[in-house]
């Protein structure tokens, strides 16, 4: 018996929290398949193929998986979960969306957002913002769970997979996609960068402006707090927090950000985090490692071009 | 075209929670409660339906004991039209808490169901899914606009990176994220008229649904605190404690 991951990818090559997705599977020892869905996928079935420690690439291929909707995706692990002792994926938009339903399609329950696998069926998962920490025993013939990807260390390369196509099920026709709108930039994906700089509402208009030149010295990704994206200063997919993404980056730079519960949920298991507020008793101080009592508006310049030295 | 919304009894979001001694649950006795908070957002986005035509009725729904009622009150003083509390006890998860609605959602046949993408306790963010897949019907989760029209329902999405917009056969679920609406303020008189609502109480046991709990939660504990910080003097010196660390 064996693990199916649920992949993500951007059309050429897998998400990074897919391949820590593998990386946690590794704590049932058991042969890993990496289930594929999407369109006109060889080029990433051929990426995916080479994660250390996969065993098969399962590739559903059809027009209709261009833009997989989770009315389908759900189908296809419902189809095939029956042969696996553990099903599960990244807990991204994507895997949130899905797996719950191919859950309730099985009959089963499942777990969401593992950060700690302490036994074959035995989880540790955060509630209530990240403020409880629960072990959760499940006792379910078919384990099925999302894991937070940056709990995990990420599967190398190296793998040499098979890649076997299965058919795709006739779509739903309960949904159809319709457009979508994703933020293009050069940037690392938020969620799996190793160096994040966020903002606060503090930034106004020029969040970009004063962050932006620090994130592209040090090769990060920039977040922002939710009051800074409700101000309409940021976008809402770079929203750090309880209602927004969850980031464990190696660097946490937080500039002109208070540390709000909400906030605070979303990035206080990231490895270093430096604080940067004019406020000395701003809550984001007791969680900072380096705390910088500041104007951010000439600290985060002063750090950028220090940095370039 | 009716609308169900289901919401959810949760301590308070403005509660710091605390673990009783024993690592059993959260300590909930003389807690505020309130409506979860993304529920809230979800009656809010039913009402604005209503409001514009494309919703005639809103019916609320809550699983859970007697005490439950004051979050059916919380949504009649809103505005909805109708409350229904099923009388469960016990430890409730998310299958069990989608097939009762399903059960709900088979007497009151509503063509949309609202509810939040997740409850600020549990974060488990399921519900809605389930309940999708177990009504065999499209599933529009992260709302954050949601526009009926031409007997679909469309959603745009908050996905990572960005939005996507799917369009949704009737009937469907709508699980609500932040901005899909701002809540309105609830006026005293509203409430105290809400106060005197009936509510429909249905017994959980008297629908014929397996809802006993499937995962064991064997305890509770306070998440690993972080060493305390230093603060430093300058940038200089914060770039010379960065490089030490090896992050920069």
């Amino acid at each position: 018996m064996s693990v199916l991951i649920l992949a993500e990818h951007d059309g050429r090559q897998l998400k990074q929290a897919t391949r820590q997705a593998v990386g946690a599977a590794q704590a049932w020892g058991a042969p890993v398949d990496l289930l594929l869905l999407g369109s006109d996928t060889a080029t990433v079935a051929a990426d995916a193929a080479t994660v250390a420690g996969v065993a098969r690439v399962l590739r559903v291929d059809a027009p209709h998986l261009a833009h997989p909707l989770a009315e389908d995706v759900a189908n296809v692990i419902a189809n095939l979960a029956r042969d696996y002792k553990v099903v599960l994926a990244a807990h991204t938009a994507f895997a949130k969306s899905a797996l719950p339903r191919a859950a309730a399609l099985l009959d089963v329950a499942m777990v969401a957002d593992a950060v700690a696998i302490t036994a074959p069926n035995t989880y540790v998962r955060p509630m209530y913002a990240g403020n409880v920490h629960a072990t959760v025993q499940n006792d379910e013939p078919i384990q099925l769970l999302t894991v937070r990807a940056t709990a995990f260390a990420a599967a190398g390369s190296g793998g040499a997979a098979t890649v076997t196509t299965l058919a795709a099920p006739a779509p739903s026709e309960l949904a159809r996609w319709v457009d979508e709108s994703r933020s293009v930039s050069d940037r690392p994906e938020l969620a799996s960068a190793r160096v994040v700089i966020s903002g606060g509402r503090s930034l106004g208009e020029r969040f970009e402006a004063v962050l932006g030149p620090l994130a592209q010295q040090l090769g990060g990704a920039l977040g922002a707090t939710r009051a800074a994206v409700d101000a309409g200063f940021a976008p809402n997919d770079i929203q750090v927090g309880q209602t927004g993404t969850v980031v464990a980056p190696e660097l946490y730079i937080a500039a002109g950000v208070s540390g709000a519960a909400q906030h605070l949920a979303g990035m206080k298991d990231s490895k270093v985090i430096v604080a940067i507020n004019l406020d000395p008793d701003a809550a984001i101080f007791q969680v900072a490692d380096y705390g910088l009592v500041a104007d951010l508006f000439e600290a985060v310049p002063q750090l950028t071009a220090a940095l370039k030295n | 075209m009716k609308a169900l919304v289901a919401v959810k009894r949760v301590v308070d979001h403005n509660v710091h929670v605390h673990i009783k001694p024993d690592g059993s649950a959260v300590e909930t006795a003389g807690v505020k409660m309130s409506v979860n908070p993304f529920d809230e957002i979800a009656i809010e986005a039913a009402l604005r339906l209503k409001e514009s035509g494309a919703v005639s009725e809103i019916v609320a729904v809550t699983l859970g004991e007697a005490a439950s009622q004051d979050v059916l009150r919380h949504a009649l003083a809103m505005g909805v039209d109708r409350a229904v509390l099923v009388e469960a006890h016990g430890e409730l998860q998310p299958l069990g808490v989608a097939k009762l609605l399903q059960a709900v959602v088979a007497r009151e046949a509503p063509q949309l169901v609202l509810l939040g993408k997740q409850a600020i306790d549990d974060d488990a963010g399921q519900v809605g899914q389930m309940l999708a897949a177990r009504l065999g019907v499209g599933q529009g989760t992260f709302a954050s606009v949601l526009t009926v029209e031409g007997g679909e329902v469309r959603v745009v999405r908050e996905v990572d990176g960005g939005t996507e917009t799917v369009a949704l056969k009737l009937p469907a679920v709508i699980t609500a994220d932040l901005r899909l609406a701002e809540p309105r303020f609830v006026k005293l008189p509203n409430l105290m008229m809400a106060k005197k609502k009936p509510i429909d109480t249905i017994a959980a046991d008297s629908l014929g649904v397996d809802y006993a709990p499937r995962l064991k939660q064997l305890k509770l504990a306070e998440p690993p605190q972080r060493a305390p910080g230093v603060k430093v003097g300058s940038v200089a010196e914060l770039v010379q404690k960065l490089r030490e660390a090896k992050v920069v």
